[in-house]
């Protein structure tokens, strides 16, 4: 029997492909094989800067098990993508000539009938290279003029006259996603048509750009994507490794499965640019902002146009009436830079928050309560009002929940025992946008439904939140809903990023199931039916059951019975959603999700130990149509955002360009014991701006802001102002609080 | 990785005949013996290690911690390390071995690793472990690449000008303060070493990093009698809470008698080309007062030789750091 109606959306509830997951029997993407399957393994470049002066595959070639090494002189055709021809950072084919851009580049591939054998012919494979001294330093400065995001005002002016100011430049580092899950792809051609599984957050970009690259029309690519290892928003578009498996699926017409190595992952598969930006900001004695500026500047690649959106909520967080963000960037001898987790906000945020909090040390001012002074009635960027702010009550709720009144302002006077206690505070911001859906929603004769959709689960929950919308509107039990997703041959559906897929799913998903149910309705009210001389308005569909209105549901029909005794096996309907973008109401409002951390570290001199001890965040993200699944993104943000603090940083060698420390011991991620406690709260104000159910993305936000709570803390317990992230042992080993009190 | 050819010994001298004819058992040996594998197999897979011939010698009957005739312990080479830390004479009486042991690595690596293995195992240097940079140690006469480059966590004790890479056990740096003697079977018969013998500083010749000879198999090590009324304590010092080597870390083994120090052994990992043992720190301790002044002066004694790189100069006042507060622990237990 099914729950009330009401009872599915906000609710806790386990992920419905969690016993799959739990027991080994979910497939992902490198888990696929076919008979007559081979194995990839590319050969990467050892420098970072040059051309391929000469390579020697004879060796190669001749060892056992191998098939084929390909170079620039046998890949066969692949293609530079197009306008409109979808989402690809690299657009440059891989193997297409002999320059180099990035340590790590592929160079060659060698196919072989087992992975042991490709390997090891790989390393056999001899480049000889005319290397130029690569740039890879992080220090930067703008290639070109930079470009002006957002300006009111006149904030040189008033920053000159502010009689309070602080002006600083934040730095952070070029961070690498690490999902457990590899990159991979397994690759299977047929006459002309390829199969691919692939690790993407959107089979749907993923197949219009191989069709483009690979030369073929879409309808002859299909992509497959069940289970996702997470991406971060490495996995949003495709990388070479992908073209260079279809093409040699093209070329052998035997399957190829390639799967990336960690030490690939830190070279060829994108990672979030370092940033270096200078915030100036000028406020009256009162603590009233007269005038804020965002210089950022980030690293592009040789090639390419990523953009590093930094001060994406920078113009919206508070109210002052002079502010300016500008944006510049500088090429560097290193892979291409992609979205990773919150892109633009997450670094901006860093500088942004940390700016905030040095000017309430400059006015001596509690940092809560600057923020507070500054909140913007409208948003100032373009004087729309905000569909749905509560950053003040995220503030003071987390200032209430974490104990903030007890906060003692005065650097490393707060102690438990020897050991010397922080406390930060940082606000946070993320987008709430919908892309455009379409999904398919069929209810059974056997009592089921099957819900259908190309959009995909990055392994946060996206089956069960759209089996959770289904039951909603139909009552049907989460166990007899079975969520179809992460093909390109289904309804097309949206990327898995940007917090994107809940908020756009919920009108496709209302539109189809509602079709579905009235075809239902027609049914029951047929000749022969159940319902027959009802008016199916009359009749509704709750707890699974068909019902005339005013009775209960109890007193109804279960919907299979209907179906089955009408001799239907099944009905369907569709549905389809526009995204923000194209509904001009949406395009006057600010819509954004806010959000509050709260952070104590600990801090113990003596041993130059420091840790973050406990966490307080409050999250604005709309209504939480899982309290499960969204507390699991609120509290993975937080741990990515520690790593992010205190940890992350992906170190290039300045002498070969060589990201050096490639691998999961020498690139430090939050381990389980460096994790807090952590306090999660929703407001969960519904906003109805963006859909039926209020629901905006909670994916990003988390991490958002967070860095910048952590150094704060830091601040508060050592003296030391950190602003070249992450926060390490030797920024504080000569820190002014040494000795205990 | 290379192709190799996999043997099973059924016996230590079938595995010491087996092994012999190799032309050397340091970097670049061409037969390898494997336990748990927690290191060779990495290094095989990266092409660090590329043994044409591997001796598995997890059936051999070196699995039990015996104790010695004077009141000791013998742990044969098998012994895992989580079996190890939690043997219960090992927690009672070697306390700073069994936390030295418990800080290293993960639960699934310890549950592999083995006390022969760890004495063996090999750097974390990110230039040792990647063949497409210059490295002494690997490919001897091809540069160092730590010195010019990242080095934050690279020795300052012990290094020279071919190569700075730290010895990254935990257990290592225990057994050392505890004064462990290493059981070696080889083709001429046993030898037992002591550990502060038995690691080689890099010098001129960074490949070679112990006394082991061609065929030479440790079968055991031995640690001595625990010494009546000492405390020993292991703090290790790191980024993160977890799996990650030790940018610095103490062992001391110390006994206090009416507030004087009477016994003292102080090791220090992290910040050495080996298991760094101080005589210095144990020099300024005997005899003295067990309090702050002295602590902190065993502690300037023992990292005065130090010498800082580019990104690891840190490490030199972390170390004094660690040791002071080890010391402190182990005065106060």
């Amino acid at each position: 029997m099914g729950k009330s109606p009401a009872s599915y959306i906000g609710g806790d509830f386990s992920r419905i492909d969690g016993p799959l997951k739990c027991s080994g029997r979910a497939v992902y993407s490198s888990d696929f094989n076919f008979p007559g399957l081979l194995y990839a393994v590319p050969v990467c470049a050892t420098i970072a800067s040059g051309r391929i002066t000469g390579m020697d595959t004879a060796k190669a070639e001749r060892m056992p098990g191998v098939h084929v090494v390909y170079t620039r002189h046998n890949i066969g055709p692949l293609h530079r993508p197009g306008k409109g021809d979808g989402t690809i950072d690299e657009k440059r084919p891989p193997l297409s000539d002999d320059t180099i851009h990035y340590w790590g580049q592929y160079v060659a591939l060698v196919v072989a009938d087992t992975f042991e054998q490709a390997t090891d012919a790989a390393r056999h494979v001899k480049v000889s290279y005319q290397e130029d001294t690569p740039d890879v330093s992080t220090q930067l400065a703008a290639a070109e003029k930079p470009d002006v995001d957002t300006e009111r005002g006149d904030p040189e002016s008033a920053f000159a006259s502010a009689p309070v100011k602080v002006d600083h430049t934040y730095r952070s580092p070029p961070e690498t996603h690490n999902p457990i899950e590899l990159h991979a792809s397994v690759a299977v051609y047929d006459n002309g048509h390829f199969t691919l599984y692939e690790t993407t957050q959107s089979t749907m970009n993923h197949r219009k750009v191989m069709a483009a690259m690979l030369g073929v029309p879409q309808e002859q690519v299909k992509i497959i994507m069940h289970y996702l290892g997470s991406g971060f928003g490495g996995k949003l578009w495709p990388w070479p490794h992908a073209l260079l498996a279809a093409a040699a699926a093209r070329n052998l017409e035997r399957p190829i499965k390639l799967v990336v190595s960690r030490k690939m992952m830190f070279e060829s598969v994108g990672h979030r640019t370092n940033t270096q930006q200078r915030m100036r900001l000028g406020a009256s004695h009162d603590g009233k902002l007269l005038s804020l500026q965002q210089d950022y500047l980030w690293t592009r690649s040789r090639e390419g146009d990523y953009k590093e959106n930094c001060g994406e909520a920078t113009g919206f967080l508070y109210s002052t009436p002079n502010l300016r963000v500008t944006a510049g960037y500088a090429r560097r001898d290193v892979g291409y830079p992609t979205a990773m987790r919150g892109p633009g906000a997450v670094p901006g945020l860093y500088a942004v928050e940390s700016a905030m909090d040095e000017l309430a040390v400059a006015l001596d001012m509690d940092p809560v309560q600057l923020r507070i002074k500054n909140e913007p009635k409208v948003d100032e960027t373009n004087g729309h009002p905000f569909s749905s702010r509560h950053l003040v009550e995220c503030l003071t709720t987390g200032a209430e929940k974490f104990g903030w009144d007890k906060r003692q302002a005065k650097v490393g006077s707060m102690r438990d025992g020897d050991t010397v206690l922080g406390w930060g505070v940082a606000a946070c911001s993320w987008m709430a946008q919908r892309l455009p859906a379409q999904i398919s929603v069929q209810l059974n004769a056997d009592g089921s439904a099957h819900v259908a959709s190309a959009t995909q689960d990055i392994g946060t929950g996206t089956y069960t939140v759209i089996a959770q919308m289904v039951a909603q509107l139909t009552g049907i039990g989460l166990d007899r809903i079975e969520v179809k997703l992460g093909e390109s041959t289904l309804p097309p559906g949206p990327l898995s990023g940007g917090s994107m897929v809940t908020g756009s799913m919920v009108p496709a998903t209302d539109e189809a199931t509602r079709a579905a149910i009235s075809q239902l309705l027609h049914t029951a009210t047929g000749s022969g039916g159940h319902f027959a001389g009802v008016s199916a308005d009359q009749l509704t569909l709750s707890e699974g059951r068909v019902h005339r209105k005013d009775q209960a549901p109890d007193d109804g029909v279960p919907f299979g019975k209907i179906l089955a005794d009408a001799r239907v096996d099944h009905v369907s309907g569709k549905g389809q959603s526009k995204g923000s973008g194209d509904d001009p109401k949406e395009k006057k409002l600010s819509i954004h999700s806010y959000g509050a951390h709260f952070v104590e570290i600990g801090w113990q001199p003596d041993i130059a130990r420091l840790r973050v001890r406990r966490v307080v965040t409050v999250i604005d993200g709309g209504r939480v149509i899982n309290t499960r699944t969204g507390r699991n993104q609120i509290e993975g943000a937080i741990v990515m955002g520690l790593g992010m603090a205190m940890l992350e940083d992906t170190e290039y060698d300045s002498r070969n360009g060589a990201p050096i420390n490639s691998n999961l011991a020498d690139y430090l991620v939050a381990s389980h014991a460096d994790t807090p406690e952590i306090d999660v709260t929703f407001l969960d104000y519904p906003d109805y701006a963006l859909n039926a159910l209020g629901a905006r993305g909670i994916g990003e936000i988390g991490l958002a802001g967070f860095a910048a709570a952590v150094t704060s803390a830091v601040y508060h317990a050592t003296g030391v102002r950190v602003r070249d992230l992450p926060v390490r042992i030797e920024d504080l080993l000569n820190a002014p609080e040494q000795s205990a009190a | 990785m290379q192709p190799f050819h996999y043997i099973r010994a059924a016996s230590v001298e079938q595995a010491v005949a087996a092994a012999a004819q190799t032309q050397t058992a340091q970097q670049g040996a061409q037969i390898r013996y494997v336990a748990g594998g927690t290191t060779l197999l990495d290094l095989m897979k990266l092409d660090v290690e590329t043994p044409a011939r591997v001796i598995d010698i997890n059936h051999l009957p070196l699995g039990e911690v015996e104790e010695t005739a004077d009141g000791g312990l013998k742990i044969g080479a098998l012994v895992r390390n989580s079996d190890l830390a939690n043997h219960p004479k090992v927690k009672a009486h070697y306390t700073v071995l069994s936390e030295a042991l418990l800080s290293g690595a993960s639960g699934q690596l310890r549950n592999m690793a083995t006390t022969g293995g760890n004495l063996l195992q090999r750097t974390r240097c990110m230039y040792f472990r990647d063949t497409a940079m210059p490295c002494n140690k690997r490919e001897p006469g091809s540069g160092c690449g730590a010195i010019g480059g990242a080095n934050r966590m690279m020795a300052v004790l012990g290094t020279s000008e071919h190569c700075i890479a730290t010895n990254p056990s935990d257990m290592n740096v225990a057994m050392t303060a505890l004064e462990a003697k290493i059981v070696i079977h080889g083709p001429h018969g046993e030898r037992q070493v002591p550990i502060e013998d038995f690691f080689l500083e890099p010098g001129d010749t960074p490949q070679r990093e112990n006394v082991l000879k061609p065929g030479e198999l440790i079968t055991h090590a031995i640690l001595p009698p625990p010494t009546r009324g000492v405390r020993s304590h292991y703090l290790k010092l790191r980024d993160r809470a977890s799996y990650e080597f030790a940018l610095a870390s103490a062992a001391v083994v110390l006994g206090v008698d009416n507030g004087t120090v009477r016994h003292a052994r102080v090791a220090l990992g992290g910040v050495g080309t080996r298991p760094w043992r101080s005589h210095e720190a144990e020099k300024a301790l005997l005899g003295q007062p067990a309090d702050a002044d002295h602590f902190h002066a065993a502690a300037e004694a023992a990292l005065a030789g130090a010498k800082p790189y580019s990104q690891n100069g840190f490490k030199i006042e972390l170390a004094r750091r660690g040791l002071t507060k080890a010391l402190s622990t182990a005065a106060a237990a």
